[in-house]
């Protein structure tokens, strides 16, 4: 595994790259002293592993992982042991290491990062994810928050890439997930998938042309083979 | 009062002399500047950055072998954080300790 140390202290840095160098799949390509220069390195270059301090001046260990947006495995390296919990709310981080490091702890969690290669990381927690459902509230997660979202207050998700932007009456919310995901979760009473880009709630129709439906001001397009069920779900006079 | 000692260092070295050599060096250079850089923000009653300074020596400490002072420097620095000076003497002790022994290094 390709790898780079991040870490304020040269002292810290020395010792990482002498705990790698005993480690033969590994190879330290840089070190930095600080999460700026190395960010413009990621910018460049592709890693396999990071050794990320925490407690940094200026831009914490957490900060940088925040600017990631397809971060590598991560093994954090601190003096302080209270921030371990808050270092697993992120899937990149496969380790937490407490200095000073002994080489066998450092073999853990190279073995770790070994077991965890080849398997997709979760982008970072900015992103936000389909949670669980509860009546009437769809719970999405949001900076490591669950927040609730009134289900009949949505009137529109359309699919964007690897992500779905749900709309409200209030909010509209980036959420790192699928239309068919999202599908699952809302009431097929209200929601109708009209397209394979769109899920709409019936009820806020607004009026409706021969392929598109107007939804507050979201002209939606409805493909031939879903306007049959929609048509079914209108009461027609 | 327990005394710096190059345990943790001879176990990373593994027997590398110009490692360990090279790794005593970057202490020798980093050490007194950390120390400066904390002096000058307790002086100037910057404790917050004082306390960040002690977090970093609390690296040193413990890489020195310094069991007991790495406890004391946790304390401290959570003092700090809180706005007390409380185990002042007892860190900076430590630190006069460490700048004695990597003088005879």
């Amino acid at each position: 595994m390709n790898c780079i140390v991040i870490d304020d202290e040269a002292t810290a840095r020395m010792i990482i790259s002498q705990l790698c160098s005993n480690v033969p799949s590994l190879t330290v390509l840089e070190e930095f002293p600080n999460a700026m220069q190395a960010i413009k390195y990621l910018n460049q270059n592709e890693v396999d592993l990071i050794f990320l301090d925490i407690h940094m001046p200026d831009f914490t260990g957490f900060d940088f992982i925040e600017t990631l947006k397809t971060p590598p495995k991560i093994i954090l390296t601190t003096s302080d042991p209270n921030f371990a919990i808050q270092a697993f709310e992120y899937d990149c981080i496969v380790d937490y290491l407490v200095k000073p490091i002994t080489q066998e702890r450092f073999n853990k969690a190279i073995a770790k990062a070994e077991a965890k290669q080849n398997k997709p990381v979760a982008t970072n927690s900015k992103i936000e994810k389909v949670a669980a459902t509860s009546g009437n509230d769809l719970y999405v997660n949001i900076d490591r928050r669950l927040i609730k979202i009134d289900i009949p207050s949505i009137y529109l998700v359309e699919a964007k890439g690897d992500y779905i932007q749900v709309k409200t009456e209030d909010k509209n919310y980036t959420v790192h997930s699928t239309l068919k995901k999202i599908e699952e979760k809302l009431p097929d009473s209200l929601f109708l998938k009209v397209h394979r880009s769109y899920i709409i709630n019936v009820m806020k129709i607004i009026d409706i042309e021969d392929n598109s439906v107007l939804i507050k001001k979201d002209v939606i397009p409805v493909s031939r083979s879903n306007r049959p069920e929609l048509m079914k779900r209108l009461n027609l006079l | 009062m327990e005394q710096p000692n190059q345990s943790y260092i001879n176990s990373l070295s593994g027997g590398d002399e110009a490692f360990k050599q090279k790794l005593i060096n970057v202490i020798k250079k980093e050490f007194p500047e950390e120390k400066q850089v904390y002096l000058n923000n307790y002086n100037a009653k910057n404790y917050k950055l004082a306390a960040d300074n002690v977090h970093k020596l609390k690296h040193k400490i413990s890489i020195l072998g310094l069991e007991k002072g790495y406890d004391v420097a946790v304390a401290y620095e959570n003092n700090l954080l809180e706005g007390s000076t409380n185990q002042k003497e007892a860190f900076e002790a430590i630190l006069n300790s460490i700048t004695t022994y990597l003088e005879e290094l």
